[in-house]
């Protein structure tokens, strides 16, 4: 029970970080270089712990985001909810994966996660943003493997620190 | 990435469930889209939301300000101290310039309050600091540390010292939102500082630009020109510096020229920028006027003269730092 709650504590915790770390501001030469950090961070526990991130947790975080960091309220909520989705269809392979070909897998992920911005800001009415608008989806893959054993660890430290109290 | 249709897998069983639920909650993301979309609710939304929306943007600030403390702590002194005698100098510079002008000013003052008119040199500014925030990696938009609790109205007009950064698009209580002038979204008029062309400046996609898509075939337009505000459409108060033409070329459709333009403003670079209060004149006709017949100031007194008029009409409160700017 307690473990449970820790480890929804870390869900929370990381997720909050990349909500955080989505507004934090970058020199303009690198502003197009900011991965999507929720997206990444909600890809890792979807992909670990996939039977606590359902649909609507990922609206919910879509939501958050929207509210602190949007244009259009529900767009990062379809956003997130449609790459949770695809995830959990393809889960049980996803964790088996080779690193490579996971981050290639999530190349793909966040490239669709691109068109699918583009299609609703192009609903909206907004202009068309430049082409290094889609370099975002390669950095955010590049990083994966940092990403992902970095939560990994993290995952792995909270679970070994709550057992051994108990032991 | 090929991958092949998932046959045996586990969550087989409840993919149907699964992806009515998909379906629900994209229907319920498209009809929170629509409305915001038709309503603006985000914004309301973040309004009563502030007290947790805002402490975050100064946390996602932070970093940016530390970066900034550490720069002056290991800055070079001798960065430093040319950087202070430049400063020194164009204070100078810029006084002299202020007593040549003041005068000028005063007897502008004088003429247009025998013209009877409102309008004043003087400009009622505000400070406010930028809290390097960027609202969307597409848009162009800078958050500053003011908001509805000290006054600021949406559509106000954010300058620095070169030239016009933006106005307001949106008001938080303790923060407020700039849209530059290099955002796609956005347009102002303007006016050819050489020539007296009028045209219109819109933000250009590729960031940190601005670009002038129809400028007359037969217009007397080139690099170097400076761009002022016209002050049509209410907007934006009208003079003040808003880019320099770097090229002129043909737009894709051929029946144009199309400039392109870099801002004056120091977008980039701007830390603390000035907020106009109510500079704006207000479109479409002018009120009533109510007495016809002479100034008040020319009423016969039973004085020697009316030569010194001691109304002043100035607009500044004394509780806002006045500066007057020249064009």
């Amino acid at each position: 029970m307690n473990r449970h709650r820790l480890s929804l504590l870390w869900v929370s915790g990381t997720l909050a970080f990349g909500l955080l770390s989505m507004l934090v501001p970058l020199p303009a030469v690198l502003q197009s270089f900011k991965p999507y950090w929720p997206a990444l961070i909600l890809l890792y526990w979807t992909i670990e712990s996939g039977d606590r991130i359902t649909l609507g947790v990922a609206f919910a975080v879509g939501l958050c985001a929207d509210l602190l960091d949007g244009q259009l309220l529900g767009e990062q909520a379809l956003r997130l909810c449609a790459l949770v989705f695809i995830v959990l269809r393809f889960r049980s392979r996803l964790r088996f994966f080779p690193m490579w070909q996971q981050a290639a897998a999530v190349l793909v992920l966040l490239l669709n996660d691109r068109v699918l911005q583009l299609v609703v800001r192009t609903f909206a009415g907004e202009s068309l943003p430049s082409a290094s608008w889609w370099i975002s989806p390669f950095v955010g893959a590049l990083l994966w493997p940092f990403v992902f054993l970095l939560l990994d660890d993290l995952r792995m430290h909270s679970v070994a620190h709550s057992r051994s109290p108990t032991r | 990435m090929a991958l092949a249709r998932e046959e045996n897998s586990p969550l087989f069983a409840g993919s149907v469930a699964g992806t009515l639920r998909l379906i629900f909650y994209l229907a319920l993301a498209m009809v929170l889209m629509v409305l915001d979309h038709r309503n603006g609710w985000l914004w309301r939304l973040r309004y009563n939301a502030a007290i947790v929306v805002e402490p975050v943007y100064r946390l996602a600030g932070l970093p940016s300000a530390g970066m900034r403390t550490l720069s002056v702590a290991f800055a070079d002194r001798k960065l430093l101290t040319e950087q202070n005698q430049r400063l020194r100098e164009d204070l100078l510079l810029a006084n002299a310039k202020l007593n040549r002008m003041a005068a000028v000013a005063e007897q502008n003052q004088r003429l247009k309050e025998l013209l009877d008119t409102q309008r004043s040199l003087e400009l009622n500014v505000q400070l406010a600091r930028v809290i390097g925030m960027d609202m969307g990696q597409a848009s162009h938009r800078l958050v500053l540390n003011r908001g509805d609790r000290d006054g600021i109205k949406q559509g106000q007009v954010v300058i620095d010292a070169h030239g016009v950064i933006g106005p307001i698009v949106e008001v938080l209580p303790t923060t407020s939102v700039v849209m530059l002038v290099t955002d796609p979204n956005h347009a102002v008029p303007v006016v050819v500082e050489r020539t007296g062309l009028r045209t219109v400046a819109f933000g250009s996609r590729d960031g940190g630009q601005l670009s002038l898509p129809n400028v007359p075939m037969a217009a007397d337009v080139k690099a170097g020109d400076k761009l002022l505000t016209s002050g049509l459409g209410g907007r934006f108060p009208p003079g003040f510096p808003v880019g320099e033409v770097r090229s002129v070329g043909q737009s894709a459709s051929g029946m144009f020229l199309e400039a392109r333009a870099r801002p004056t403003a120091d977008i980039d670079r701007s830390e603390d920028v000035l907020l106009l209060h109510d500079q704006a004149e207000p479109a479409g006709p002018p009120p009533p006027s109510t007495p016809a017949g002479p100034p008040a100031a020319l009423a016969p007194v039973s004085g020697s003269s009316s030569a010194s008029p001691p109304v002043s009409t100035s607009v500044a409160s004394p509780a806002t730092p006045a500066a007057a700017v020249q064009p």
